[in-house]
């Protein structure tokens, strides 16, 4: 893995990008530009298994990520015990009429294979539950939200560690694309990418007006975290002798006692925060590497060779005995749970959970522009993608504003246009990532890093 | 007992904005539909051009406010939108022949169509953010009710009033003439009978010696008018913002697939289907209940299928089941 050129080009390109902006502008900046970017390689790599490898196109990323961070309320938040009291028994009813509608359909489903209005039983039924399920469920969610509306109001999770969260939500990400992929895989790619859209459509407006589950647009936050706070760490005496000794010849540079004492306070402070980043980056890099590592392997096994002979000629992979079927979903199921994992990475790193900020544009194009540009089929490519994409996505803000200065230096500092561009520099990031994406799309159709032909 | 005030409420909450929607929609769905049928891809970056349409329109319409020119009662937009046709047309082309052509002649799959139109969709998403900003504007004027409430109560005597917005009637109207004039071209104008050859059979069209790059250019100017009114009207009738645009593209990818992608007429209907589901499904008909059940028997609840919040998804759910049950939409697809 070492001696692999993608390799070296992948880790280095992320390594001067940090040191870079390290130096320009803060560590602080470049750690948290580091993190993102390391999540968004674990989003590109889940959308690369689907796409680069099977070659399904998924256009709902975001309803993934969202099912993510929905895990990590889920699981870490603790629980509401009023809430449960007033009306967990109600929740669970109607869960268990879920359950029994889903068993009914699957049940009708295989005992009357051959039946003609099978699809239309099936669909009434479903239909039915919609409102049977809103009359049982109805009065207990009145309830849960209205116990403490503006702190609580909803159920609350399990109250264990965030970490574990990460694994919950994949999978339920593969959970929910068992289903999706089951009533939408069997589409042309085209149908199959506006589907897969408008699911993830109706995956986000459940998160958000479900507040009972997720505290919808209320917001969760203060979630728990798998590294120190800054407070703790503020206070601790390890802390405060490592930055002493690190800074030692800074220190030691100030003579009078209280301004030294006063100097290692405020250097505490800063590198607090970059202590806490250093600890999430070291975490989503030992992430990326696993992934990276359990993603070639497969790459290079002879199932990866079966899926790529899939994507190729479906037909020809149908006509050897492959179960081409089988294996999309298998692989929708995989890639979305790799999704879900960095969704919940994300809240976590947030350390909150905003569902009405899941927007397709941010959360599934953004993530798609990282895989075509990084490279689809490599999962270094993708992991490039990520850093490149978000590098630019964070400071195409920073050069656009500096190219309006520049460009309009010779007006007056009131001008109208001037004015105008100056407000609008956040939107310049959307212009670099169309230009990018066509820019590659039409000289280098296969990405950045290609994907590389194994010889056997 | 009271069916006439039954009738109105449901006029009133239901048919005339469901009529006005539904025409939004499917004007943005038709065009959707002949750019799949004509050059075989989805686009999504339609909600963007329809965004784009609507914002020069809006530029114009504040141009000539400043002047004093106004179209007296009706909207002064309308007056704009030429203008605003004809920018769009422009940058619809300028996109096609900068990006399009060179995947049309390298034969590219759909796939990459769909890739390079998301490109082009960040791209009109600045460009649109940049000039007019993300905010809400409101760009209505001239006048803005045909019939208040209050003054059909007044008029009938009846409990429930009927609101009829000048927007609504203007939609209506224009829906009508355009599809009109699109459906003429189509079926009885002879450039209109080539571009539905070219849509069904590309080889057969070509040797009949259909021009491919006339049908293109063609379908493009069709495409950017389509897309321009509907943004407008839209805008006029509800407010414009770029994001509400883009999620727009949404229920007319819905009603495009619904009415079977590639056919206009069905994009037609299919516009209409979602908007009535849609609004039909998350109105609360307690009201409705309340005057036509005998006393006593009044309802108890709001009779709503399905809370408002999930009006979107209702549109989305449509098109799954339509996906499942007949792929080709619920009016044969393909050909237009």
């Amino acid at each position: 893995m070492i001696k692999n050129s993608d390799f070296k080009i992948c880790f280095s390109v992320m390594t001067v990008l940090t040191f870079l902006v390290g130096l320009f502008q803060s560590w602080g900046i470049a750690l948290s530009m580091l993190n993102l970017c390391l999540i968004s390689a674990v989003m590109a790599m889940g959308v690369n298994i689907q796409w680069g490898f099977a070659g399904l196109i998924n256009f709902g990323v975001m309803g993934f990520l969202a099912i993510g961070g929905l895990a990590t309320v889920l699981i870490s938040v603790p629980p509401v015990p009023e809430a449960w009291s007033a009306g967990g028994i109600g929740i669970l009813v109607s869960g268990l009429f879920l359950l029994a509608v889903v068993f009914s359909v699957l049940i009708i489903n295989k005992k009357l294979p051959n039946y003609k209005y099978k699809n239309y039983f099936i669909f009434f039924i479903i239909i039915l539950s919609i409102p049977l399920l809103k009359f049982i469920a109805g009065p207990s969610i009145s309830k849960i939200e209205s116990i403490n509306a503006a702190t609580s109001g909803f159920l609350g999770g399990a109250n264990l560690p965030i970490i574990f969260s990460w694994f919950v939500g994949a999978v339920l990400c593969a959970l929910v694309a068992f289903v999706v992929g089951k009533v939408c895989l069997g589409l042309r790619s085209d149908y199959l990418a506006i589907s897969t859209l408008l699911v993830s459509g109706i995956i986000i407006t459940i998160v958000k007006h479900e507040e009972w589950l997720s505290r919808g647009v209320k917001n969760v936050i203060g979630l728990k975290r798998p590294v120190p706070y800054e407070v703790d760490l503020q206070n601790s005496e390890w802390f405060i002798k490592l930055v002493e000794f690190l800074n030692s010849s800074k220190l030691s540079n100030v003579l009078d006692f209280d301004d030294r004492a006063s100097l290692l306070n405020q250097l505490v402070i800063s590198s607090s925060g970059v202590f806490v980043k250093l600890c999430f980056s070291l975490i989503f890099l030992a992430v990326v590497l696993i992934i990276l590592y359990f993603s070639e392997k497969a790459l290079n096994s002879p199932w990866g060779r079966m899926m790529r002979a899939i994507r190729d000629n479906e037909e020809a992979a149908k006509a050897m005995g492959k179960n081409v079927v089988k294996q999309h979903l298998f692989i929708f199921m995989l890639g979305s749970a790799i999704i879900g994992f960095a969704g919940a990475m994300l809240v976590t790193y947030d350390g909150l959970f905003t569902p009405s900020s899941y927007q397709p544009l941010r959360y599934t194009f953004l993530i798609w522009v990282m895989v075509l540009l990084g490279g689809t089929g490599n999962n270094y490519g993708a992991i490039l993608g990520g850093f490149v994409v978000w590098f630019i996505w964070i400071q195409s803000a920073p050069f656009a504003l500096l190219v309006i200065n520049i460009f309009t230096s010779h007006l007056d500092e009131t001008n109208y246009i001037k004015e105008h561009l100056l407000n609008s520099v956040p939107y310049f990031r959307y212009l670099m990532m169309g230009l990018g994406l066509l820019l590659v799309m039409r000289y280098r159709p296969k990405g950045l890093l290609p994907e590389k032909i194994i010889k056997n | 007992m009271d069916f006439l005030n039954s009738i109105i409420l449901l006029t009133n909450f239901i048919i005339v904005p469901g009529i006005t929607y539904g025409s939004q929609l499917a004007l943005g769905a038709i065009g959707v539909t002949l750019i799949y049928g004509v050059l075989r891809f989805a686009n999504f970056a339609y909600g963007d051009l329809m965004a784009f349409g609507t914002m020069i329109v809006i530029l114009v319409t504040w141009f000539l406010q400043s002047k004093g020119i106004t179209f007296g009662l009706l909207p002064t937009a309308l007056l704009a939108l030429p203008v605003g046709i004809l920018l769009t047309i422009v940058v619809s082309l300028f996109f096609d022949k900068a990006v399009f052509e060179y995947y049309r002649n390298k034969k590219s799959d759909p796939v990459t169509f769909i890739v390079v139109s998301l490109g082009i969709m960040f791209v009109l998403n600045a460009v649109v953010r940049i000039i007019i900003g993300p905010n809400d504007i409101n760009f209505m004027d001239g006048h803005k009710f045909i019939m208040k409430a209050r003054e059909f109560k007044q008029m009938t005597g009846l409990n429930e009033g009927l609101a009829l917005k000048s927007t609504q009637v203007i939609t209506l109207i224009t829906t009508i003439i355009t599809c009109s004039i699109l459906f003429y071209f189509l079926n009885k104008t002879k450039t209109g009978k080539s571009m539905r050859a070219y849509s069904n059979n590309e080889d057969l069209a070509l040797l009949s010696g259909i021009d491919p790059k006339k049908i293109v250019l063609l379908t493009w100017i069709i495409v950017s008018i389509l897309a321009t009114i509907a943004g407008t009207l839209y805008g006029l009738d509800k407010s414009f913002k770029p994001f509400t645009y883009f999620n727009n593209l949404l229920p007319i990818f819905a009603a495009t697939i619904v009415g079977g992608i590639g056919n206009p007429l069905g994009a037609f209907y299919g516009g209409f289907l979602i908007a009535f589901s849609e609004i039909g499904l998350t109105y609360a008909y307690k009201k409705f209940f309340k005057y036509i059940m005998p006393e006593g028997l009044e309802p108890s609840t709001l009779i709503q299928f399905i809370s408002t919040d999930y009006k979107f998804a209702i549109s989305f759910a449509i098109l799954i089941v339509v996906l499942i049950f007949r792929p080709n939409g619920i009016f044969k697809g393909k050909v237009i």
